[in-house]
């Protein structure tokens, strides 16, 4: 085994010692329900940590994704009750405006050199108040496509169901798999995320990159907000309030590191199913409040950034 | 800015302001903006401006600007300094829950309100603490360092509130939410006094330059013998007190403890204050009364979408424009086009 997968391995011990303590405590989480169930109630999370995976890669941070999924399930609301289109036509149309505005923000962050924290606070803000603006109530859509969808699952061993939204986000995390390791743009996400500089000097277009990986991010996020519309059937200014950190969280416990250029479209998957696990665990437990679930999750991400620090430092002497 | 020109001492001056006079006050941008979105204000609401003597305290729009923005006002003290340092405090929104929670459980339960409040600073301290411990020690970013209590810490104000909204009738907590004193709110008396101080300690003693140094060049400071990691718990400390102050301020306007929202998002909004004060994110140069100033202009504006009838969602769509504004007035791209215009100052 290589060094460099090292983190990858520890992540993906850690969750599965913490199912294997969760079933320990509660057997009935040991079955293709539960995780069928993991699948389908992160997807959105799962989607967007992707898209943020990606820009934290690239030594940056994308604070607007909550945002931008609230804007886009209010979008697609519109749209199919208001102005009756077909959800397919909403989804389209929702997904091109939210890969502009990221398109947008990219742009901002690397023309006016300022920090993406910033740039994307302003699209955080924006999104959210576009959304409210578009409808301060939340709006209930009934559509047939809707009702065939929710109901169309793949039946696994066991009971379990494999509904679209978690094969949604499967196809996302493998296609991403293969952008991040496979293709010149993900070779470029890394070396931006290295060393802005040097990878200039290498002939990397910096600009390009840039704005590709905030367009990205931000068509991911349009994506989980489908996703969420599809889920909950509604559309809502307040959906995925702090998704954003939900997200970071996720890419960090998956062993991304923080500062850029080093780690793994997977970790992020194991990462979000294991804010799944602590969660599904409270639910089970029925006598912790669901609070833990933020304490926990703060508790892992701590662990995880002290874990890498460690790696990281000890790393470089060694060689 | 708006130094000098004919400055013939030597470059070797320490960098921070000197003093200036007052005319070159009013035309800071920071105090134009604020004086544009008054009048706007006042166009939208004629008698914004007016200001009564009722009860033994002023009454009147202007003041309610100054109260409900003494909240934000106060974090952005803290965060100053900390962005001061090319830092960033995301957590202190959480350490408002926490202090809030801290302070009304420990009264309900019979503890008397000095000991409370006490304790709640000094949970605030403890939580400022912990961040600076980790952007020292483990040396961690600190944008993700304080991540860790920004997610954790509603968990831990739920934990001690075990899940309520702890309602108190403590006169004391509610003097500091709503009481006045020389007829001025407590929370406006609070924030002034506390923005004096800080200010005081940072610009008369050399404690504003080596804040400045360390956000400067962290590792220069060291080599110049700073303590940059000592400097940094106490930046970092100072930051969580701030925020502990004002989430007993949040909890006793409320007269109870609300966990769940209690400074949601006010870290962005403290953040916006700093940087709309001119205060660079990549550290350096900072103004705390500047950043209060921010911290006024943003409630100026949210006062004046209040009266004039929207949504106080459309807040966000005007606070976001405002930053992009400052963006783009602060980017380099705008730097270089201002230069290339004759007669513009460097």
């Amino acid at each position: 085994m290589t060094r460099s997968l090292r983190p990858l391995m520890a992540t993906a011990l850690i969750f599965l010692f913490a199912y294997m303590l969760a079933v320990s405590q509660q057997p009935a989480m040991l079955s293709t329900r539960v995780l069928g169930n993991f699948l389908t109630d992160n997807a959105f999370l799962g989607i967007a940590a992707v898209g943020m995976t990606f820009v934290i890669l690239s030594g940056g941070i994308d604070l607007s994704v909550g945002a931008v999924i609230g804007f886009t399930t209010v979008l697609v609301a519109v749209l199919i009750m208001w102005l009756q289109l077909h959800p397919l036509i909403a989804f389209a149309i929702a997904l091109i405006v939210a890969t502009a505005f990221g398109a947008i923000m990219g742009a901002a962050i690397h023309y006016l050199k300022v920090p993406s924290f910033i740039v994307t606070l302003a699209g955080m803000f924006l999104a959210r108040g576009g959304a409210s603006v578009l409808s301060p109530d939340s709006i209930g859509i009934q559509h047939d496509f809707y009702a065939t969808v929710q109901k169309s699952y793949i039946l696994l061993p066991g009971g379990g169901r494999l509904t679209v939204v978690g094969i949604i986000m499967l196809v996302v995390f493998a296609l991403a798999i293969l952008l991040a390791h496979r293709t010149r743009f993900g070779s470029n996400v890394y070396a931006l995320g290295g060393s802005e500089t040097s990878a200039a000097l290498m002939g990397v277009p910096v600009a390009r990159t840039t704005i590709s990986i905030y367009a990205l991010s931000s068509f991911l996020a349009g994506l989980a907000g489908v996703v969420f519309s599809l889920y909950t059937s509604a559309g809502y200014s307040l959906n995925a309030l702090g998704v954003e950190l939900d997200a970071i969280a996720a890419v960090v416990i998956g062993g991304t590191l923080l500062t850029g250029g080093y780690g793994f479209v997977a970790g992020t998957f194991i990462g979000v199913m294991l804010q799944g696990l602590v969660q599904t665990y409270i639910v089970f437990d029925g006598t912790l409040s669901s609070w833990w679930t933020k304490i926990v999750v703060g508790v892992l991400l701590f662990m995880f950034i002290v874990l890498q620090r460690l790696v990281f430092r000890a790393g470089p002497r060694r060689t | 800015m708006t130094r000098p020109t004919v400055d013939l001492r030597p470059t070797t001056q320490p960098p921070f302001p000197r003093p200036r006079p007052l005319a070159t006050f009013f035309t800071r941008p920071q105090v134009i903006a604020l004086a544009a979105v008054l009048f706007v204000n006042w166009l939208l609401f004629p008698g914004f401006f007016s200001v009564t003597w009722q009860d033994g305290r002023f009454f009147g729009s202007l003041i309610d600007v100054l109260n409900r923005g003494a909240p934000v006002a106060i974090l952005a003290i803290g965060m100053t300094m900390v962005i001061a340092t090319k830092g960033v405090d995301l957590s202190v929104g959480a350490v408002m829950a926490i202090s809030g929670a801290t302070a009304a459980t420990l009264v309900t339960s019979g503890i008397p309100a000095p000991i409370a409040v006490a304790a709640a600073l000094g949970t605030g301290l403890l939580c400022g603490l912990w961040n600076g411990i980790l952007v020292t020690l483990l040396e961690i970013q600190p944008i993700i360092a304080t991540l860790v209590l920004m997610v954790a810490g509603r968990g831990l104000a739920q934990l001690i509130t075990e899940g309520y909204i702890v309602t108190f009738s403590d006169p004391l907590l509610i003097f500091i939410g709503t009481g006045s004193f020389l007829g001025f709110p407590m929370p406006v008396i609070i924030a002034a006094t506390l923005m004096i101080a800080a200010t005081l300690s940072v610009r008369r003693t050399a404690l504003g330059l080596l804040i400045e140094a360390v956000g400067v060049n962290r590792s220069a400071a060291r080599f110049a013998g700073l303590k940059a990691g000592a400097l940094l718990l106490i930046v970092y400390s100072f930051a969580g007190f701030c925020a502990a102050v004002s989430g007993l301020i949040v909890a006793g306007d409320i007269r109870g403890a609300d966990a769940n929202n209690a400074g949601l998002w006010l870290e962005l909004d403290a953040i916006l204050a700093v940087v709309i004060g001119g205060t660079s994110l990549m550290g350096g140069r900072f103004s705390i009364p500047m950043a209060v100033l921010g911290a006024m202009i943003i409630q100026a504006m949210n006062t004046g979408i209040l009266i004039s009838g929207f949504s106080p969602q459309f807040n966000l769509v005007v606070k976001s424009a405002v930053i992009i504004v400052i963006l783009v007035l602060q980017s380099p791209l705008s730097a270089r086009l201002f230069r290339r215009l004759p007669g513009a100052p460097k």
